[in-house]
């Protein structure tokens, strides 16, 4: 009885395995049909990319990032999926090459990876296809199909430590970095470079988290600064850094004439600062990957593609910006801090781009 | 019904339950169920490069896998999988890189610095709680987080203040052409090999040596292995020493397999926590974990397609996958449930 039973089952999952197989091959089937589909209306021109381990709605690159494509898409009329623009989320550094991959095998002219994690395995991939068109962001790469976009944050955090020593009453500036890498100590060197040239005598209390996705850290940082007399802080610490708003925020809500001010980073993180009828988000140092990644889309459809290059954006190319500040900043701090920049943009200001030890 | 039948009909029904509501969270969050199981399928047996990445995604799960099993059999709870995973993988790169030497010999002397520095991880903790009697799930615990942040200012040490190791040489990577060619490019190496071996390596250790038989004795009764005359303390120390090692190799995987160097990480693998659920899931046997690993592995994998070829978005998939791996975990309700039916039965 019990042998016939186990043969039952045996079978069953046999059935189930054919019938699941079948799905398989039906799908490959349509797969080439939709591939062929695509042949037809070549002259799309289509792109895609990867986020790094921080999903797509990050409020900070990848998002920035994705808004490039959209915008790009909108103005050529490309629709989502094969043979228009997509995403992939990576949710751990293993799924970088085999999420390029995918997306090279649907036929994208060119793949962004977002973030200086997907480096390694993007050179691989673009090693391996070298008909597709890649761009990588925020480091170098070493492959001639690939496009390094890279950004002088050090000029948008010059603009924002200058905002800060002029705006700061108690003449002590806190940053609060994620991890201790060379993209951040850009940051952290244009910031410090920015206070300086307003007002030397102005400590700036350097701490960084070596994380950037713990809140909880930002918050205890945070919490160290404003205690010790600092009223500014400028952070670049990815979601870490909610938790340096959610500090200033408390401080806030408990004595509505405390004095704290957070920078943002990044993208516009005024709704971030809200507290009631107050904000506490001073401005953000905006970094402009949206500008850079339709920029770099635009000359790669025109046939124009830098493969092998690399693409600096700085303030002088747009690729970094402050955000309004919704009136937390006189309008006469804004004339000097515009000043500031255009000086940078004229190249009269080198903003050193390594912190001083 | 027989056991037989039970024990394969359970984790069949499990399965299947968990793709059941899994389909109704897709169903109730607008996606279509049918779509998302089709492309979690194609991502793991879709192709060779599918079938490639899946087995390359399955070999650390299985060695983490061994290592939670091993403690435990012991009747340790190793929650330092984890940790002694990733200071294996940095010793593995470290080696990797630093020497140049013939592959014959610099890939075996990349694999036992792994299982070495796995090893000296599970050590400490053994030895806390052989002699002082510190329980080893805190001790593992906080061993992680020091395997973490130590590796990380390893990294920055080595690669001169800089966040990633420099790529192993040739010589000592699992990589093969010929596996990459025949599964179309995917990242698979050697490794599975390497996963497979260790398998035999504990199921021989346990069921075929006398060290075995004590392992396995001191994790049923330690008070009255002692009183049989068998050194306890020294079993215990043994134990997380041999978990750690496998763990270390699975940290090898990592370094001479699909990455080729070590980045310094923001946060855990998540690989040697999942070897808790990959171990309990085969029932802490040899033979068990390939099957938890593979299970993992697959799903772990596959589900990556989902958002690809579906449109299904991240946040559903592991929702989806969890409940698949949820329900295989308590497949001992199901047991229970059986087993009523049956008694009923036999009542009438």
């Amino acid at each position: 009885m019990s042998k016939r039973k186990f043969g039952l089952a045996l079978t069953m999952v046999l059935a189930a395995g054919t019938i699941l197989g079948a799905c398989g091959t039906e799908k490959a089937k349509n797969n080439e049909g939709t591939g062929s589909k695509q042949g037809a209306k070549e002259n799309n021109f289509s792109i895609a990319m990867i986020t790094d381990t921080n999903g797509v709605d990050d409020k900070s690159f990848n998002q920035s990032a994705w808004k490039g494509i959209q915008e790009f898409a909108k103005e050529n009329n490309l629709e989502k999926g094969d043979g228009g623009y997509d995403y992939l989320e990576s949710k751990g550094d293993a799924d970088f090459e085999p999420n390029l991959n995918r997306l090279v095998r649907r036929d994208f002219d060119l793949v962004y990876g977002i973030g200086y994690l997907l480096k390694d395995a993007m050179e691989i991939i673009a090693d391996q296809h070298p008909d597709t068109m890649f761009g990588l962001v925020d480091e170098i790469a070493d492959s001639p199909n690939v496009v390094s976009i890279m950004f002088k944050e050090q000029e948008g955090a010059f603009l924002a430590g200058a905002a800060a020593a002029l705006m700061t009453k108690t003449d002590k500036i806190g940053f609060a970095g994620g991890m201790q890498i060379p993209v951040i100590e850009r940051f952290q060197a244009g910031f410090v470079a920015g206070v300086a040239a307003v007002n030397p005598d102005i400590k700036v209390d350097v701490q960084y988290t070596g994380d950037f996705g713990k809140a909880e850290l930002g918050k205890a940082v945070a919490n160290r600064m404003y205690s010790s007399g600092v009223d500014i802080i400028f952070h670049a610490a990815g979601a870490t850094g909610n938790g340096v708003f959610s500090e200033a925020k408390e401080r806030k809500s408990a004595d509505k004439n405390a004095s704290v001010w957070v920078i943002g980073v990044d993208s516009d993180q005024y709704a971030e600062g809200q507290v009631g009828d107050e904000n506490i988000t001073l401005t953000s140092m905006l970094k402009r990957v949206d500008v850079a990644v339709k920029n770099i889309s635009e000359l790669a459809r025109d046939g124009k593609f830098p493969g092998g290059e690399v693409k600096t954006y700085g303030l002088a190319e747009d690729g970094m910006a402050l955000t309004d500040s919704h009136g937390a900043i006189p309008d006469d701090v804004l004339a000097k801090v515009d000043e500031f920049a255009k000086k940078i943009a004229d190249g009269e200001i080198v903003v050193p781009e390594y912190p001083t030890k | 019904m027989s056991n037989r039948f039970v024990n394969i009909l359970v984790p069949i029904i499990s399965i299947i339950l968990g793709l059941l509501v899994g389909a109704a969270v897709m169903w109730f969050s607008g996606y279509n169920p049918v779509m998302g199981y089709i492309a979690l399928w194609n991502g793991i047996f879709g192709d060779m490069y599918s079938i490639g990445e899946t087995i390359r995604q399955i070999s650390p799960y299985i060695l983490a896998g061994l290592a939670v099993a091993f403690a435990f059999r012991s009747g340790l709870f190793n929650i330092g999988v984890e940790g002694q995973l990733i200071v294996g993988w940095f010793a593995a790169a470290y080696v990797g890189m630093a020497f140049e030497l013939p592959k014959f010999i610099h890939l075996p002397l990349a694999l036992i610095a792994a299982a070495l520095a796995g090893a000296l991880w599970g050590l400490i903790p053994g030895i806390l709680k052989a002699t002082l009697h510190v329980h080893e799930v805190i001790v593992t615990i906080m061993m992680n987080y020091i395997a973490l942040h130590t590796v990380n200012a390893l990294i920055k040490a080595v690669s001169e203040g800089g966040y990633k190791t420099e790529r192993i040489h040739p010589t000592a990577s699992l990589r093969s052409d010929f596996l990459s060619n025949l599964t179309d490019f995917s990242t698979l190496h050697y490794g599975i090999f390497v996963a497979l071996a260790m398998v035999a390596v504990m199921w021989f250790i346990l069921e075929k040596t006398k060290t075995g038989f004590e392992l396995k004795s001191v994790g049923f009764n330690d008070h009255a292995s002692q009183y049989a005359g068998m050194n306890v303390k020294k079993n215990i120390i043994l134990s997380m020493v041999v978990s750690g090692a496998f763990a270390g190799l699975g940290g090898a995987m990592e370094a001479l397999g699909t990455f080729g160097n070590m980045v310094t990480r923001g946060g855990f693998t998540g690989i040697g926590f999942d070897g808790i659920a990959v171990a309990l899931l085969g029932a802490n046997t040899p033979l068990g974990v390939i099957f938890g690993a593979s299970l993992f592995g697959s799903l772990k994998y596959g589900a990556g397609n989902m958002p690809n070829e579906a449109g299904v978005p991240v946040e559903i998939v592991s929702i989806v996958i969890a409940l698949i791996i949820f329900f295989v975990a308590s497949g001992y309700i199901i047991r229970v449930l059986l087993s009523k039916m049956k008694k009923k039965k036999e009542a009438k």
